[in-house]
């Protein structure tokens, strides 16, 4: 079984939103919608304030609150952990919105240009009318994934294959990869460094992983290692 | 624990989905009476009638929110695991239920229909408890507190409904009213106990006093209004309408916070920030 999930290293990430900008060009999304984007948060009390840059989008999870609660099916999961929407299905009910403990999801009434008026020529280009009015959200490039391994490609290492915003990332923060595979590059990440997922306690099961710290020595080892 | 950026107001679902709640839940509340309460046949099909057009009236308020409206056929999709699915079938019954009902005029159906309407009530408030991104609706007694609110709307519009059409104060409405609005405050009071430090403080700052007004409001004026009704006769009739007008109104107000102005999603946490630099 493949389960592709994503990490960001907090410790590298400088909040460029170069991923943002790389999922709003690959994906077309319209202004004020980023299924990519990076929080800018201020954490702790005066005088141990740090800033910290967090990526977040749609977690992939592997419970995902918004495929129980969607009423018409059009949110769904892939064997391989992704987490989908039927344009042509679903009703623009806003519930899976609501469901999003990670408020991922988006949904726009109406076309919208970045210059208000007429759209630019590659607006123009891009736009699509099954997106109007109904949920979207981050897809983990899933096309991208799927042509990539038609091709041979491995995700997560061959950009072909891998996520736009991972591919971007000026910093090396975002990885993409299969978890299940235990010598994949997110599992050895994930063996040598200490992780947690955003709100865990709701039993979501997210598939998204923050990198805060070096795991233990016994544990770096023995990821280095590969055992 | 750090927090990231403040939890905010969701808008996704509005004062149009605030009104599927209202009116749906004080409709599925009002046709138990409607099946219950001894009526002249043609008082009880107008009082089934009226509760059939709340729920279809709120059911029409969230159609109008939806982004796809002609395609408003997938609702029934999911039954599996999806509460709007499940609300949307149990729809289905209780019109065809209530119309046949209307047709016939039996009581058996009359009766069926009123079991379909709680039925709906408690999908209603399946639906909120299944919204994992807001505190205040995942709490799982919400569903307890939907469905007494809406009994005690049902029982409210009731009686002034009774009062309005001559048939006086229906003795199995006013009790009813009764034990719903102290059984509404007991689910408030259980559920503000178990939700109040996920809330968000803004969520806190808007439920709280519309969760007072249940007691106050919705409890305490409709109890002493019916005790008064009932030691003075004169005052019997006027006393249950205010009643029922004092317990509607905490109700819908009580919703209309919950959906619209506390439904603050949880923000972002991070349990852990980066250790930067060489340890």
């Amino acid at each position: 079984m493949t389960r592709w999930v994503m990490i960001a290293d907090l410790r590298r990430c400088v909040g460029c939103q170069t991923c943002t900008a790389a999922c709003k060009h690959t994906n077309a999304t319209p202004p004020e919608v980023q299924w990519r984007r990076v929080l800018d948060m201020e954490v702790g009390v005066y005088p141990e304030v740090k800033r910290v840059f967090v990526p977040v989008g749609c977690m992939h999870c592997a419970d995902p609150p918004c495929m129980h609660v969607c009423p018409s099916t059009a949110t769904r999961q892939r064997a391989d952990g992704i987490v989908t929407i039927d344009y042509d299905l679903c009703i623009g009910c806003g519930y899976c919105a609501v469901a999003c403990p990670y408020q991922a999801r988006y949904k726009v009434d109406k076309p919208s240009y970045a210059y208000g008026g007429p759209p630019m020529e590659n607006e123009a280009q891009t736009f699509d009318w099954k997106r109007i009015g109904v949920a979207t959200k981050c897809t983990f490039c899933s096309d991208r994934v799927d042509a990539g391994l038609a091709q041979g490609k491995k995700p997560g290492v061959d950009p072909e294959a891998t996520p736009a915003c991972v591919n971007s990332c000026i910093a090396g923060a975002l990885h993409f990869g299969d978890k299940e595979d235990p010598q994949s590059n997110v599992s050895r990440l994930l063996e040598e460094n200490e992780h947690f997922r955003m709100h865990e306690e709701l039993g979501t099961d997210p598939g998204f992983y923050y990198l805060w710290d070096k795991a233990a020595k016994e544990g770096y080892e023995r990821g280095r290692s590969g055992l | 624990m750090s927090y990231g950026p403040r939890p905010w107001r969701q808008l996704h679902w509005d004062t149009r989905a605030a009104l599927n709640f209202i009116f749906g839940g004080t409709g599925g509340g009002f046709i138990l009476f409607a099946a219950f309460v001894p009526l002249s046949p043609r008082l009880a099909q107008t009082a089934l009638l009226l509760g059939l057009a709340l729920v279809a009236a709120g059911l029409t308020c969230v159609w109008m929110e939806i982004g796809r409206k002609l395609r408003a056929v997938h609702v029934f999709f999911n039954p599996f695991t999806s509460w709007m699915t499940r609300e949307s079938f149990v729809a289905l019954a209780l019109f065809a239920s209530g119309f046949a009902s209307l047709w016939t005029g039996g009581p058996r159906l009359a009766a069926l229909t009123a079991a379909i309407a709680v039925g709906f009530i408690y999908c209603q408030g399946r639906i909120l408890r299944a919204s994992k991104g807001i505190p205040a609706w995942r709490e799982p007694t919400i569903t307890w507190l939907i469905f007494w609110t809406a009994i005690a709307e049902g029982a409210g519009l009731f009686l002034v409904f009774a009062a309005l059409a001559g048939s006086g104060t229906p003795a199995l409405a006013a009790g009813t009213l009764a034990l719903a609005v102290v059984a509404r405050g007991v689910a408030w009071s259980v559920y503000r106990g178990r939700v109040s430090g996920d809330l968000a403080p803004k969520a806190r700052a808007a439920l709280e006093p519309a969760g007072k007004q249940l007691y106050q409001l919705g409890a305490i004026v409709p109890l002493a209004l019916l005790l008064t009704g009932g030691a003075i006769d004169a005052f019997s009739s006027g006393a249950a309408v205010l009643a029922g007008f004092a317990a509607l109104a905490a109700g819908w107000r009580f919703k209309f916070v919950l959906v619209v102005r506390a439904s603050f999603n949880q923000g972002f946490a991070l349990p852990h920030v980066p250790v930067r630099g060489g340890k």
